[in-house]
């Protein structure tokens, strides 16, 4: 496409290069300044805040967040696995502040685009020329007879990290040998898709070691899961899968799709069993967090449309979303994904509010889980747009290979605890 | 309708004359175009999240990359992408850019500035002798005590020891490519020193922080 300038359109462009010459940026001297407010300090939404202020250090940003510490859902399964102990998953926000930014512990309780304006519980409002939103997932508690937010204070998710990992570590450690844990897995899309199966394993760890005569059981709503080929030579080598002594037993959906629980008892029931547990673990269907939904950025399946270059939001201009709340068609709900999406999107935004042209976006993702000792598996990809934006297209990457060697997989463990310590400081240091 | 006509025969006979190429233009419909010229700024801030905030890393595993020539680490992303170094996940990774990007982040990491790997534990009683060794069988590519990227050899003072460990193991078992003169040396250094050589030098290099 070709701009002809006719005689008049070339003398006010000639008019317009010649008042941004003379003033120099014309976007301060105008008196208007760059506020950007972060809705969210979780994955996305801090590496966003920090990213932004290294793109440019004239951004005032605002992270809003209700919690004082951030704990990671990565790497909390080795916590349940008795691996890993709570404070090596806890962040605080210092690290952000140092960096000039502004952090708000309160709740956000509204997202005004037109009247570009955040509102909290706290009775604050904050104005913004952008706002990134990182809301991460909400639990439905709709989708199961008998389960509610209530229930779930003792039956737990444990699918955003904190108390509810605290109470469903203390949950296996009081169960007696010989006790069954069912884990009642997801259904698509959710919150890292390996996930379930990786808190399956390191479970398993644990009762290896402590429990032997305990026994899992995966209620899972899906007939298929995240580098299941993977899990399932590592379930063979250390937990017996697949003979009549597994310590794990997976059930796949959509026949093993949790129907109806009872609360009291601790059961579960599905089309054909009344499944009963000793610890109860259930993780149920997600939708993003509640504020997208309630500032109206969700689609009618409760997750956020956006456009795949700048996670704009294709409902509301001005607000963009990141991480797990996003539809971002091919990237994965992971904490690497959010990462990456936020460093993107970051980008964007400091070259909208510059009037920059934002360049090409780049994406990667690495996830890895830990199955046993010295047993790590991994997925990686890199991502790149697709010329006509409509996809975030994987160009390479993969799994780990089915014959990796037994020294492959100890370094993968070493990996992804060094990943941990890398990704958190990129985050929030 | 009958206008079209003629282009659409002319296609058809060009399809049939060249149908080699043809098909090519064909599979690559069915790739899917992606965009590329991706800012050396926007392609290196993927790499932070295992490596690093600016390259360096603050686990053990996974080395620092901040401070390295250019040349070097452009060399070793190439040998992870055509699989003459053998990783788990880095020839996953390396596949998915041109090595001109591979160049562009190399430029970037070049230019930060190195940290060592902080509170890393080392023998204190074999650090005389690893630098000793060092001096002997390493100084000459990896100048300075191993802190030069001159000479585009890697750093090794302040890098995290399991991680040159591991190198130092893929090196051994063939599994990654070695250059002839450091072959030579390796050699020379663990028949007169055995594994006890390198744990000095692993040492050495861990105590400069």
């Amino acid at each position: 496409m070709s701009i002809k300038l006719n005689r008049r359109t070339f003398i006010q462009t000639l008019g317009a290069a010649a008042a941004v010459g003379a003033i120099g940026t014309p976007y301060l001297a105008f008196g208007a300044t760059k506020k950007v407010v972060v809705v969210g300090g979780g994955t996305a939404g801090a590496t966003a805040a920090k990213y932004l202020r290294l793109a440019d250090e004239s951004i005032e940003v605002t992270l809003i967040e209700p919690n004082k510490d951030y704990y990671t859902c990565y790497l909390s399964n080795e916590v349940l696995g008795g691996n890993r102990e709570m404070d090596s998953i806890k962040f605080g926000y210092e690290g952000l502040k140092k960096r000039g930014i502004k952090v708000v512990h309160d709740y956000v309780t509204g997202i005004d685009a037109k009247a570009k304006k955040v509102t909290t519980k706290g009775g604050e409002s904050f104005s913004f020329d952008r706002c990134i939103v990182a809301p991460g997932v909400s639990m439905r508690y709709d989708t199961l007879e008998g389960y509610d937010e209530k229930a779930a204070e003792t039956i737990t998710h444990a699918w955003k990290a904190g108390p509810q990992t605290v109470t469903l570590r203390k949950q296996l450690t009081d169960m007696k040998d010989g006790g069954t844990f069912v884990l009642v897995a997801p259904p698509n899309p959710f919150r890292c898709p390996p996930g379930p199966y990786e808190r399956a394993s390191q479970i398993a760890d644990y009762f290896k070691r402590e429990k032997p005569k305990s026994k899992i059981i995966i209620l899972d709503a899906k007939p298929k899961f995240s580098k299941q080929g993977l899990f399932t030579q590592g379930w063979e080598k250390f937990y017996g899968y697949g003979t009549d002594n597994s310590m794990i037993e997976w059930r796949p959906g959509p026949d093993a799709t949790a129907q109806k629980l009872d609360a009291k008892t601790l059961t579960v029931t599905n089309e054909f069993d009344d499944i009963k547990a000793d610890v109860l673990n259930i993780i149920p269907a997600q939708h993003a967090g509640t504020i997208a939904k309630t500032a109206g950025l969700t689609n009618d399946k409760g997750w956020c449309p956006i456009a795949l270059d700048t996670f704009e939001s294709t409902i509301h201009k001005n607000v963009h979303i990141i991480g797990d709340a996003a539809i971002a068609k091919g990237m994965p709900k992971s904490g690497y994904a959010a990462n990456s999406e936020a460093k993107v999107c970051a980008a964007a935004v400091a070259a909208a509010l510059n009037g920059t042209e934002m360049g090409t976006p780049s994406y990667v993702n690495t996830c890895y889980s830990v199955i046993g000792k010295d047993w790590g598996i991994s997925v990686a990809s890199v991502h790149k747009l697709a010329k006509d934006k409509s996809k975030i297209i994987k160009v390479s990457g993969g799994l780990t290979p089915m014959d990796a060697s037994a020294e492959a997989h100890k370094r993968e463990v070493g990996y992804a605890h060094s990943w941990m310590k890398n990704i958190t400081d990129d985050i929030f240091g | 309708m009958k206008k079209m006509l003629p282009k659409a025969l002319l296609l058809t006979g060009l399809a049939l004359s060249i149908s080699t190429s043809a098909f090519a233009a064909d599979d690559k419909k069915k790739a899917p175009e992606v965009m590329s010229g991706a800012s050396a700024k926007m392609l290196a801030d993927t790499c932070t999240g295992c490596h690093g905030f600016d390259g360096n890393s603050k686990g053990p595993a996974t080395p620092s990359i901040a401070g390295f020539s250019a040349e070097y680490l452009t060399e070793v992303m190439k040998a992870y992408k055509s699989g003459d170094a053998s990783s788990t996940i880095m020839g996953r990774i390396m596949k998915g850019y041109s090595d001109e990007e591979l160049a562009q982040v190399a430029e970037v990491y070049a230019k930060k500035k190195p940290v060592s790997a902080p509170d890393q534990k080392f023998d204190k009683a074999l650090v005389k002798k690893g630098k000793k060794l060092h001096d002997k069988y390493c100084e000459k590519c990896h100048a300075e005590g191993g802190t030069s990227a001159e000479d585009d050899s890697g750093l090794l003072a302040g890098q995290w020891t399991p991680y040159l460990q591991a190198t130092m193991a893929d090196f051994a078992a063939g599994t990654r490519d070695m250059p002839k003169k450091m072959k030579k040396k390796v050699k020379k250094l663990t028949k007169k020193e055995g594994a006890d050589g390198m744990k000095a030098l692993f040492s050495y290099y861990a105590s400069q922080q």
